[in-house]
């Protein structure tokens, strides 16, 4: 019997999914609108906190698995959705939208790893 | 087969305007795009962070400013529509078994809206608070 490798990339869909289900609206407020509504005062996005917060390994464990698994995720589904819009060349958009998310991923990994 | 058979007209790239449950349905699609892009962004600013200070800076006021303003607020619209679709699916894709009855899918969504608030919440402390 051939196995589908489609329960691996759904089960990566659904997590990333999840993830972002929990964590992005939170995460956009704080890094995005937090500051200009004057919720936050603007040295919490400064160099000094946010490399801080990002000295543990444990912080940066966590930052990587929720932008890998949300990163994925969304990949995944815009493959899909370009599909919907007519488009139907799946193996270039399979390409295109795999390609940013590897290629993201890696200069995320990168980063991480030098702060 | 000399017939000539009927075949209903379908814009490939539009069929999705005809049905308000079709844009439901393309909207809960196209959050993925909004969520990758503010990823992508993200994920510049962690590069610009390793790269040290001025770099950082530089990456913060090129954010700030009217159209960063606007992407942010478009895609945590986005992102919320992302939690509510997420979340109303779960029971339907994961059903729960209590003994021989199904849990209520009510209240799975609601515990999940709950784990949404803790975690919010969590992240906002943690975030906010001096190093």
């Amino acid at each position: 019997m051939t196995q589908s490798r489609k329960p691996i990339v759904w089960g990566l869909f659904a997590a990333g999914g999840t993830v972002a289900a929990f964590i992005l609206p939170v995460l956009i407020l704080i890094t995005c609108l937090a500051v200009p509504l004057g919720l936050f005062p603007a040295d919490v996005l400064s160099f000094e906190h946010v490399s801080g917060l990002l000295q543990g390994l444990l912080s940066k464990l966590v930052v990587f698995g929720v932008l890998f698994l949300t990163i994925w995720h969304a990949a995944h589904r815009m493959r899909i959705t370009a599909h919907d819009f007519g488009i139907r060349a799946d193996t270039l958009v399979m390409l295109i939208c795999y390609g940013i998310a590897a290629a993201a991923t890696l200069l995320m990994l990168i980063a991480l790893l030098r702060i | 087969m000399s017939r000539r058979p009927y075949i209903r007209e379908v814009s490939k790239t539009g069929w999705w305007l005809k049905q308000p449950r079709y844009i439901r349905y393309m909207a809960r699609e196209l959050t993925s795009l909004f969520i990758g892009i503010y990823v992508l962004i993200l994920i510049a600013g962690l590069h610009r962070l390793s790269q040290g200070q001025a770099e950082y800076e530089m990456f913060l006021a090129s954010a700030k400013g009217p159209v960063g303003l606007v992407f942010a607020i478009v895609a945590l619209a986005f992102a919320i529509y992302h939690s509510y679709t997420w979340f109303e699916v779960t029971p339907k894709a994961m059903p729960l078994m209590l003994g021989k009855k199904h849990l209520p899918g009510a209240i799975i969504v609601a515990a999940h809206w709950l784990g949404f608030f803790v975690a919010s919440t969590l992240l906002w402390l943690i975030v906010g608070s001096p190093v």
